[in-house]
């Protein structure tokens, strides 16, 4: 869709930041070459924040963060507390206060009598949980196996692409789906299926990045002045695929979040954590269409929107970055 | 490397993939926790009769018996028989496939009609308003889960307005005189519409936002420069030139897509209780109806691959400037 790194000169990013260094400076490589990615990502957030979804959308993932963080805290009651009202009955079907319902809840409770409002709240951990992990997973493991093969071809190069050809002949939810029912429906079984299948993306735009660097006049430079493979993988390829890894890291938050919602949707979520799409499916289980109870299924939905397209909003503004036709 | 050795190859890939897909698919079924056939059998059986019933599903045999026993099934496509009922898995898909393909590809027609049409314009009039709010009604399409969007629509059409089924194919308790009844045809239409309606907007972000990035590459190329000093219509630089060569990769990109979409359809199918494959696949995973399971994989997993084999050689007969190496 989009493989272009900006750099047209043939020059690494660093290659003015590497003129600075003063020759006599004791620096260990590990601190220097974690200075090399701070100013990288300083430089990247430096122009993504020039768009102004990009700021929102990370105001937004912020916010749910937060909300994830101090559910425990802010949420009224537990995420499956039973309610009962003064007269001793559960209080189910109840509605929000605002609309004149008992119990002063602030989205009314469900057919269980569990309160609304807090389960939203909790429901935030297990979205975030899932979507950050498998983004971070994904990112790394699809740009280790890019570079790797990209960068040594041959056969390893051909070993990895052949797994990653299997890769894309499953389709995402329905393998999803039959690994966590055969694993057991845990959301450390979704997280896990949701990386084994999303990082064949990552992998394949990397490697065709990687495949293009690797004949660019800064890593022969490199390679003649006695540099280890391990050494211009770290140091030169992966700091030039940094904005692509990116983009794919964020557009896999919003495909982990929307796949967690539909598998525990379909009622395979985890029994021990309510999530946004559990929400849903015991919104639909109850009928809670035919109540009228737009207060149950309405929230959860726009949470995960929200999320989804933060993570997609994201994503774009990397891709202007990634894609100089993309911009004007 | 010629055509023909291209085409030879990437056959050859397509069927290894399968195999590999079809052989992964059978080692992850036997390497579960616990007897697969304590999910068959009902444990209250007497011994004689579970015995019976066991080797009726030839699960008494060794594993590589049963591997080649399964592949077998799979290469003739038979996949064996239920386990929840008497039917042939592929009664079973010869029954649920169509109903999925009906919904998916009047969804995905739809989708990717307005969907290519919008990105044209977007791409043509860039930087303008269109274009941003074009851009952004396709983000947002592609964020709010599609099975979200089918519950709020049931909820304001189905429950409050009563406009349309709350679910299903066809009404229930009426009787059809034969396949060819314009009344049935009618009821499953009128059954089709919200759940198409509910994918193909959530579908139709994909080919927007692709065809306008591939238009804003076309017209960056001098062509276009040539047809506007030419003093070619707007439209005609629009339609004819500038999309026409544009298209590409949205074709094989939607031919990809196409594929995964099939597999794609479990949820909707599962708001709107359209009774499709995807749904049945969920049902059968969770009864633990194996041979059911695995036959319904195995046809979405073949869409996926087969549509990417597709796409591979359109890319390769449609733009002759493609090379193999």
């Amino acid at each position: 869709m989009c493989a272009q790194v900006s750099q047209s000169d043939g020059k690494s990013v660093f290659a003015d930041l590497e003129e600075e260094v003063d020759e006599r400076e004791e620096i260990s490589p590990w601190r220097r070459r974690l200075r090399l990615y701070r100013r990288a990502f300083a430089e990247q957030w430096r122009v993504l924040r020039q768009d102004s979804f990009v700021v929102v959308s990370t105001f937004v993932l912020a916010f749910f963060a937060l909300m994830a963080l101090t559910a425990p805290v802010v949420a009224p009651y537990g995420q499956t507390e039973r309610l009962y009202s003064d007269d001793g009955t559960i209080a189910q079907w109840e509605e929000p206060f605002w609309l004149g319902g008992d119990g002063g809840h602030y989205l009314g409770t469900t057919a269980e009598g569990y309160d609304l409002f807090s389960q939203l709240l909790y429901g935030s951990r297990a979205a975030l949980l899932v979507g950050f992990s498998a983004a971070i997973f994904v990112a790394v493991i699809g740009t280790a196996v890019g570079l790797v093969s990209g960068y040594y071809g041959g056969r390893i190069d051909d070993t990895l692409m052949r797994i990653v050809d299997f890769m894309y002949g499953l389709p995402l939810l329905p393998t999803v789906i039959l690994l966590v029912a055969l694993a057991g429906p845990s959301l450390f079984n979704l997280l896990l299926a949701i990386i084994v299948l999303q990082w064949r993306t990552t992998a394949r735009v990397i490697r065709s990045q990687a495949l293009s660097l690797r004949e660019r006049p800064f890593v022969k430079a490199a390679k003649v002045a006695g540099a280890s493979d391990r050494h211009i993988i770290a140091r030169h390829l992966a700091p030039n695929v940094l904005p692509l890894t990116f983009l794919y890291g964020a557009f896999s938050i919003a495909w982990a979040i929307l796949t967690e919602a539909g598998v525990a949707f379909l009622g395979l979520g985890d029994p021990n954590h309510v999530s946004w799409g559990t929400m849903l499916q015991a919104a639909r289980s109850y009928d809670a269409l035919v109540h009228g109870a737009w207060w149950w299924f309405l929230p959860p939905g726009i949470c995960i929107a929200l999320v989804v397209i933060s993570g997609f909003l994201i994503g774009r503004g990397y891709e202007e970055i990634t894609n100089p036709e993309l911009q004007e | 490397m010629g055509r023909a050795q291209f085409v030879v190859r990437r056959t050859l890939q397509l069927i290894v993939t399968l195999w590999a897909i079809a052989t992964a698919l059978f080692l992850l079924f036997r390497s579960m926790p616990g007897d697969p056939t304590t999910y068959v059998v009902d444990p209250s059986l007497s011994g004689e009769a579970r015995d019976r019933l066991i080797e009726s599903y030839g699960l008494n045999e060794p594993l590589y018996v049963q591997y080649l026993i399964y592949m077998q099934d799979v290469a003739t496509l038979s996949f064996g028989q239920s386990f929840h009922s008497n039917r042939t898995v592929r009664d079973i898909i010869l029954l649920y496939l169509p109903r999925t393909l009906l919904l998916m590809l009047t969804a995905f027609f739809f989708a990717y009609l307005i969907g290519i049409t919008v990105g044209i314009v977007a791409g043509w009039r860039r930087g303008g308003d269109f274009e941003k709010r074009s851009v952004l009604v396709a983000l947002v399409a592609r964020s709010f889960p599609d099975f979200w969007v089918g519950l709020v629509v049931l909820w304001v059409l189905g429950a409050w307005l009563d406009v349309i089924p709350m679910s299903g194919m066809r009404s229930a308790g009426v009787q059809y005189e034969s396949f060819f009844d314009l009344e049935l045809w009618l009821d499953t239409l009128w059954h089709l519409v919200a759940p198409a309606a509910v994918l193909g907007f959530y579908l139709m972000g994909y080919p927007l936002l692709l065809m306008r990035n591939s238009m804003l590459e076309v017209l960056s190329q001098d062509f276009i420069e040539v047809c506007e000093a030419r003093g070619l219509k707007e439209r005609s630089i629009m339609f004819k030139h500038a999309a026409r060569n544009a298209l590409l990769p949205v074709v094989t990109a939607g031919a990809v897509a196409l594929g995964y979409a099939v597999g794609g359809s479990v949820l909707i199918e599962t708001v709107f209780g359209w009774p499709g494959m995807g749904r049945e696949m969920v049902n059968a995973v969770l009864r633990r109806d194996f041979p059911v399971a695995q036959g319904t994989f195995l046809v979405f997993a073949a869409t996926v691959v087969f549509m990417n084999f597709l796409a591979d050689l359109a890319y390769g007969f449609l733009d002759p400037r493609v090379t193999y190496d």
